[in-house]
């Protein structure tokens, strides 16, 4: 694959899969290949993939007490 | 000296926990509460933005579980059952509020320009440093406005996706939706809020 733009714009509608491993192995060959010699897209990737991982650690959430407390209140008149 | 069973030292696994409530077992619901209710809730926040939303996802989801758990016969369904239900919660409130067309966005407006060099040094590594608590705190901050910026039909599948880590089937299957527009408002949303990211932190 060659670095045009047009191979640029080919591979960025594809990075999300290409991160989940969702692509064939040939395209994937063929990604690689290309971010190895496409400085402006690794550094994309590199940026794509560290969002991803950010949105993968989130915040924990606690369900509050109030809220528990009413849906156990709820259940116990649904159990009678 | 009391002697411990080996099953009060090991955790109630999802299989485990479904057949307890199934039975009918006493307390059992109320520890499904305690497993799933802080998971539902978060969903229904980081989806709806809004406390008193996520309070009724939380609610109306696990009264639906207590009602019909019963009928879930494939205990590895569970999970995605549950995101069914609570994506469902959170669609009805999408739809009690003000309509918003669910447009796709083209990939030429998410496109940064890639003619250069110069891009390498314009993408900042925003990934946090473990002992930079106030970095991290501003990441996290910049992370929670952008997704809630999204539009909500890409926010519901990137939240499913990258934060409850569901599969692409099983998002897929939660919201109704073909694989193929899973995938492709999930990479929208991510290139959006990786944008973001870019312009509150570089």
């Amino acid at each position: 694959m060659s670095h045009t733009g047009a191979d640029c714009r080919e591979i960025f509608a594809r990075l999300s899969e290409y991160l989940d491993r969702e692509l064939d192995p040939g395209l994937c060959g063929q990604i690689d290949e290309h971010m190895s010699g496409c400085a402006p897209c690794e550094a994309f990737l590199a940026s794509l993939r560290a969002t991803v991982d950010l949105l993968g650690d989130p915040e924990p959430v606690e369900l509050p007490d109030d809220v528990r407390h009413e849906i156990l209140e709820r259940l116990g008149r649904l159990r009678g | 000296m009391a002697t411990r069973r080996l099953e009060d030292l090991t955790p109630e696994t999802d299989e485990a926990l479904l057949e307890a409530v199934q039975r009918d077992e006493p307390a059992a619901f109320e520890r499904f509460v305690e497993r799933y209710g802080g998971r539902i809730y978060g969903f229904g926040l980081r989806v709806c933005g809004e406390r008193e939303d996520a309070k009724d996802v939380a609610q109306d989801t696990l009264l639906q579980a207590f009602q019909s758990l019963k009928q879930v016969a494939e205990p590895k369904a569970l999970r995605s059952w549950l995101y069914r239900v609570a994506s469902n919660a959170c669609l009805m409130k999408r739809r009690r509020g003000k309509f918003e067309p669910a447009r796709e966005l083209s990939l030429e407006e998410l496109m940064p320009r890639l003619d250069g060099d110069e891009t390498r040094d314009r993408v900042p590594d925003f990934r946090p440093l473990p002992d930079e608590s106030a970095s991290r705190e501003e990441v996290r901050a910049g992370l929670r406005a952008a997704v809630q910026d999204l539009p909500p039909h890409y926010r519901i599948v990137l939240v499913l996706r990258d934060m409850e880590e569901l599969g692409t089937r099983e998002t897929a299957e939660a919201l109704g939706l073909p694989e193929s527009t899973v995938k492709m408002r999930l990479h929208r949303a991510r290139l959006m809020v990786r944008q973001r990211l870019e312009e509150q932190l570089a």
